[in-house]
């Protein structure tokens, strides 16, 4: 099979699951059951591209970037990195993968440490993976990420607790940028930061991506700024993706149930458009992946739920062009 | 009749390592019986500080409570004694924090810390107290109240954990809730459900609420007035739809802008606050906003303009331009 490498996505999840064991007993630990965080997705990304993954806490969308990132070894499926199978690499396997691959996390506070400087936290993977040996040559790329990401190159001697919340996550940033890798995971990058700095910061993100050609996955609980920044937008649901399509088209027609129950729970901030909203937020909570309901997951919450949706997990289908959905009741 | 809640130029100050701090620089406003007021802001701004301080719940060292007045039902809540403050918490003021996990004592179920408060406040017996918390586990929506009862805060779900504390901050029949960012540590699902229940109970009981939150969305779908905070002070208050509609500062016109909505088309790009949040430590004598300001002129510089009245009935602004805001005259 010839494929080229222009239309081949750069990141295929096929079948992915990620399974984590429960056990019970300390000298005779044995296994009582598992949390599926990941139950079987599939999706893919181009590049050049922007896949946002949203859901609620527990719903496997941190776990899926985690599994990518192969912080974690999924328990089934494939996940094709620019043709790839990285899903079973071993830790050495996966040098090389990591120059490629990066991530920016949620808390711009502990993931930097606290003892290193802001110059050193950069400089540091570029040590680590030998990409610049000469101390000074090092000292300039460094300046250069710093400036790349707004920041003042005179940080670079500066700690992080000198800096503020926005000006630390540019630093997260910039270290993740300092291998040039084609991917990067921003598990929540935004979520912490304060009302006026998120914007500026999305808007980093959205230069670099166009200037580095980058291609994100983009996970984020806050619905307004994943439709601005993504062009793909994956929902999740307990372990299971149950709609997806073009940003626009996912926030203008949300098919799937729960997706339209998630839309409306997310206040607009305008007093006269919430005023004449009909809002009714849906039933009940997200229920334990110990043991997920049967059927489709979210029977137990949907409004529309019948009989057979409490027997048969539906199939995510392709209602329209582009736009998947994991509901039977939809048509 | 007097408002139920009146706070009068309040500051509250810490004593860090880098310096003197005033989280509370001056602010006065009022809350009208079962009126919900939201008081909004970043961190730092002074929001929470501003409600730990009505009830008095700021540590010395390093807090203190320097000045003002707050006059909950006509007395002055910062001449109390301790123990008369103490009947003042939980009895006429119910509080409902962000984390129900830190809030919730973690080895008494769920049961004991809702009859003792009635206990220690009503002086109720046990049995009528049991009969109580059934009863207000009912009213906040908590499925088999009668099994929760008897089980631990880890128990319940974050969702849970907060209606518990709702129903806490409601056991004594309170004039008054203070809410501090209540449903930021939740899933906007269970978000959703939360403040739909507040603003029921609160409206059906009567009882005023001041919520503090940073969710601009929020306050739009429940609070019927708005303070917004900017280091340490109001700088814009009034009703929610003239602080939305016809904002008179610039900091919460840029604040408004800056977030990107459901509702509206998608922009190219986003249009942010420019420069960085304020160094408390290292405030000058002018508007502390200044220097993230695009109106700001020279006179900003040298004094911090007051909250004053605009030409909104009952809408006030900080800011030495917002007559010329409001006429749309300042080339930006």
């Amino acid at each position: 099979m010839t494929v080229s490498t222009a239309d081949r996505p750069l990141l295929e999840v096929r079948g992915l699951a990620m399974h984590f064991p429960i056990s019970e007993g300390i000298v005779l630990s044995r296994k009582v059951g598992e949390v599926k965080a990941v139950d079987g997705i599939d999706f893919a990304i181009g590049r050049g591209e922007t896949l946002g993954l949203v859901g609620e806490s527990g719903c496997g969308k941190t776990t899926t970037g985690r599994c990518i990132l192969r912080l974690e070894r999924p328990t089934a499926g494939q996940i094709l990195f620019d043709g790839q199978d990285v899903s079973g690499l071993s830790s050495r396997e996966l040098v090389g993968l990591r120059r490629r691959m990066q991530v920016i996390f949620q808390d711009p506070y502990s993931s930097l440490n606290p003892r290193m400087k802001v110059g050193d936290i950069v400089a540091e993977p570029i040590k680590v993976h030998g990409v610049e040996r000469n101390p000074a040559r090092r000292r300039t790329r460094v300046d250069e990420l710093l400036s790349m990401c707004g920041l003042d190159p005179k940080f670079a001697d500066r700690y992080p607790h000198e800096m503020s919340g926005g000006q630390r996550q540019r630093v997260g940033i910039a270290r993740a940028l300092a291998l040039e890798p084609e991917f990067i995971v921003c598990d929540e990058a935004v979520s912490a930061l304060d009302v006026s700095i998120q914007a500026q910061v999305v808007n980093l993100l959205e230069d670099l991506r166009e200037r580095l050609g980058l291609t994100y996955l983009f996970i984020a609980h806050d619905l307004s700024v994943v439709r601005h920044l993504c062009q793909r937008v994956a929902v999740m649901y307990l372990g299971r993706i149950v709609e997806m399509a073009a940003s626009d088209e996912l926030f203008d027609h949300p098919l799937h149930p729960y997706t339209q129950a998630l839309l409306s729970a997310v206040p607009i901030p305008d007093p006269r458009v919430e005023a004449g909203r009909a809002f009714r937020p849906p039933r009940g909570e997200v229920p334990s992946p110990i043991n997920p309901p049967t059927g489709c997951v979210f029977h137990p919450r949907c409004p529309v739920a019948v009989e057979a949706c409490k027997q048969t997990r539906p199939k995510l289908r392709e209602l329209r062009p582009g736009h998947w959905v994991a509901c039977d009741e939809v048509h | 009749m007097p408002p139920l809640l009146e706070v009068k130029e309040l500051h509250t100050e810490f004593r860090t390592g880098a310096g003197l701090v005033r989280a509370v620089d001056g602010v006065s406003y009022t809350v009208e019986h079962g009126e919900t007021v939201a008081v909004v802001g970043e961190s730092g701004s002074g929001k929470s500080v501003g409600a730990l301080s009505i009830l008095r719940l700021i540590a010395d060292p390093p807090g203190r409570i320097t000045s003002g007045e707050i006059l909950f039902d006509g007395r002055d809540l910062l001449s109390l004694s301790e123990p008369e403050m103490r009947k003042v918490r939980g009895r006429d003021i119910g509080m409902v924090f962000q984390e129900p996990m830190t809030s919730l004592n973690p080895v008494l179920t769920i049961g004991r810390q809702i009859t003792e408060t009635l206990e220690e406040h009503q002086g109720a017996d046990r049995g009528t107290a049991e009969r109580r918390a059934l009863e207000l586990l009912e009213m906040v929506g908590i499925a088999d109240p009668r099994r929760r009862l008897r089980q631990y805060p880890h128990q319940l779900s974050g969702g849970m954990r907060q209606r518990v504390m709702i129903a806490i901050a409601l056991a004594c029949n309170p004039k008054l809730i203070i809410a501090d960012e209540p449903t930021t540590a939740l899933d906007v699902t269970i978000q959703a459900q939360i403040l739909e229940l507040m603003k029921s109970l609160t409206r059906k009981l009567g009882v005023a609420q001041i919520i503090i939150t940073h969710n601009l969305g929020v306050v739009a779908r429940y609070a019927s007035r708005v303070n917004v905070m900017y280091a340490g002070r109001i700088v814009e208050a009034g009703p929610a739809e003239a602080i939305y509609h016809r904002p008179r500062h610039p900091y919460t016109m840029a604040l408004l802008r800056s977030v990107p909505r459901l509702d509206r088309p998608r922009q190219a790009r986003l249009d942010p606050v420019e420069g960085q949040p304020p160094d408390l430590t290292r405030l000058d004598g002018g508007c502390a906003f200044r220097p993230r300001c695009r109106f700001a002129v020279e006179r900003c510089g040298e004094t911090r303009p007051a909250l004053e009245a605009t030409s909104d009935a009952g809408h006030l602004a900080a800011c030495f331009r917002s007559a010329e805001l409001a006429a749309e005259e300042v080339a930006a």
